[in-house]
């Protein structure tokens, strides 16, 4: 037990507690997390709890899991930070931080390196509250709804309807495009340029949004060939 | 008997959650089955009064929990329908009072005395909801022919496919025929173009709904009324019956004809 207990370390941050891990299974430093916090029930009792989990790959079940157990100790889990993509999205996924508002001291994190031809491949539609964000190129298999984001360093293609943000070269590239089958979108962006003038259409067609050579941002039909 | 646990939520407020609730509990026990709905609203309880039930709540599901009593002493009998129990919510109590694994092990307690668990969440997407939706077997989402509304639930559907609850199905409630044929309303085929889940029922806008919940008789048990007959077709879908949609474009009598004449038709 003593040994459990020495995976995981509590400090206080200016917004709650933060708990660290040292290398292990997932399993062994959540166990050891629930120790931790039954040895003294009363500290815990109405904490806002931060996780840096470090390089570990959590699946949904795995967050709510820690969430569930640690929302019965009256302990609320509020952001998990992670330097996994995985973790970071899953988090996001459950509606957790995964930043606090304090950058890392010991290591600021490195933008993860990109090939140019790099592209994160989403099959599903993004609904209201969720954000999808990747270095590289994004393609959406599916609507992206109001309210809901895509961020990319690359460019954005939906083969769908839009409805909510899209953002491609958002780390300043403006020669990154927009493609959708309906780009009737609240709002698009590409690098610092942003339009919201576009309106629903009776009968979308297939569009692409750039940066022209007098630097707004336009669209016009996708024709091929 | 194992039974279904069914929770009802929305996102957005005053969709019709905890009306949806009493209907469909009440229309599922009006056709003989065994019924427990299980208020989770904690600190604004309605369903009580929805049911016409609030002056028999002795003790609440906070009770339970805490173990102040035992499940069976918080289920009040219906009125009228002996197969139907309702678990209050507490008033004086929030939703920090429960937990997600308490609601579990609530409704594993249940699965084996009824034939449904039927849960009203409270709305928004913090610790009641997530409460109400940690024991669900299927969740019906419901909502309104308002962009807000659809927006909301959007949201709800996210985060039920992100926790890997299944996709939830869609009550569509209070939609106005006569605004949709007027393109003033979206119709039912835009939300589910916007959300993309299972339809499971569309409830026309019917006043019978406000007068029944102020009665404490929930509409269903109006036979006359289109909106009790939604319910009650929806709640034949949740038992596995496959029910014809009902045709909400025909109004005869006398209000179509006066619709006609003075041209809102």
């Amino acid at each position: 037990m003593e040994q459990q207990t020495s995976l995981v370390h509590i400090k206080g941050i200016r917004d709650g507690l933060l708990a660290t891990f040292a290398e292990a299974a997932w399993q062994d430093q959540s166990a050891s997390l629930l120790t931790y916090i039954n040895d003294r029930p009363a500290f815990f009792q109405g904490a806002r709890l931060a996780m840096d989990v470090g390089t570990q790959v959590l699946k949904v079940n795995d967050l709510v899991e820690i969430r569930d157990r640690l929302s019965e100790r009256g302990v609320s889990l509020w952001a998990v930070v992670s330097e996994s993509q995985v973790t970071e999205q899953t988090a996001q996924l459950l509606g957790l931080a995964t930043r606090i508002s304090k950058p890392r001291p010991e290591e600021q994190r490195h933008p993860i390196a990109v090939a140019e031809d790099m592209a994160l491949f989403v099959n599903k539609t993004i609904r209201s509250g969720q954000r999808v964000e990747y270095p590289g190129h994004i393609v959406v298999m599916g609507d992206v709804n109001a309210g809901a984001e895509v961020v990319a360093g690359g460019h954005v293609i939906v083969w769908g309807r839009v409805r909510g943000m899209l953002h491609a070269g958002a780390a300043g590239d403006r020669s990154m495009t927009i493609c959708a089958l309906d780009l009737s979108a609240t709002q698009i962006r590409i690098a610092d340029q942003v339009s919201a003038m576009l309106k629903p259409q009776k009968n979308p067609k297939p569009e692409v949004a750039s940066i022209n050579n007098e630097g707004t941002l336009q669209s016009e039909l996708w024709l091929p060939g | 008997m194992t039974a279904q646990v069914i929770t009802v939520t929305s996102g957005k407020g005053g969709v019709g959650k905890t009306t949806a609730v009493a209907n469909l509990a009440t229309a599922i026990a009006m056709d003989g089955k065994k019924v427990v709905c299980i208020d989770g609203d904690i600190g604004l309880r309605n369903l009580d009064v929805i049911l016409g039930l609030e002056n028999r709540i002795v003790y609440d599901i906070v009770d339970v929990i805490e173990g102040r009593c035992k499940l069976k002493q918080a289920m009040i009998r219906d009125k009228h329908y002996p197969d139907l129990y309702l678990i209050p919510a507490a008033q004086t109590r929030d939703k920090n009072a429960v937990s997600p694994s308490d609601m579990i092990r609530l409704c594993n307690d249940l699965r084996g005395e009824v034939d449904f668990v039927v849960i009203d969440s409270p709305a928004g997407i913090e610790r009641g909801f997530r409460n109400a939706i940690a024991a669900a077997d299927r969740v019906l989402v419901v909502t309104n022919p308002e962009v807000s509304a659809v927006r909301d639930a959007d949201r709800v559907v996210g985060i039920l496919e992100a926790e890997e609850k299944g996709s939830p199905s869609l009550i569509l409630n209070r939609l106005n025929p006569i605004l949709v044929r007027n393109n003033d309303m979206l119709s039912a085929e835009d939300v589910l173009d916007l959300l993309g889940i299972h339809l499971i029922g569309v409830v026309p806008e019917d006043e019978n709904v406000i007068i029944g919940s102020n009665r404490g008789a929930p509409v269903v048990t109006d036979v006359k009324s289109r909106a009790g007959q939604a319910f009650r077709n929806i709640a034949k879908r949740i038992q596995g019956q496959d029910v014809p949609f009902m045709e909400l474009e025909q109004q005869g009598g006398l209000w179509g004809a006066i619709q006609r004449l003075t041209g809102r038709k």
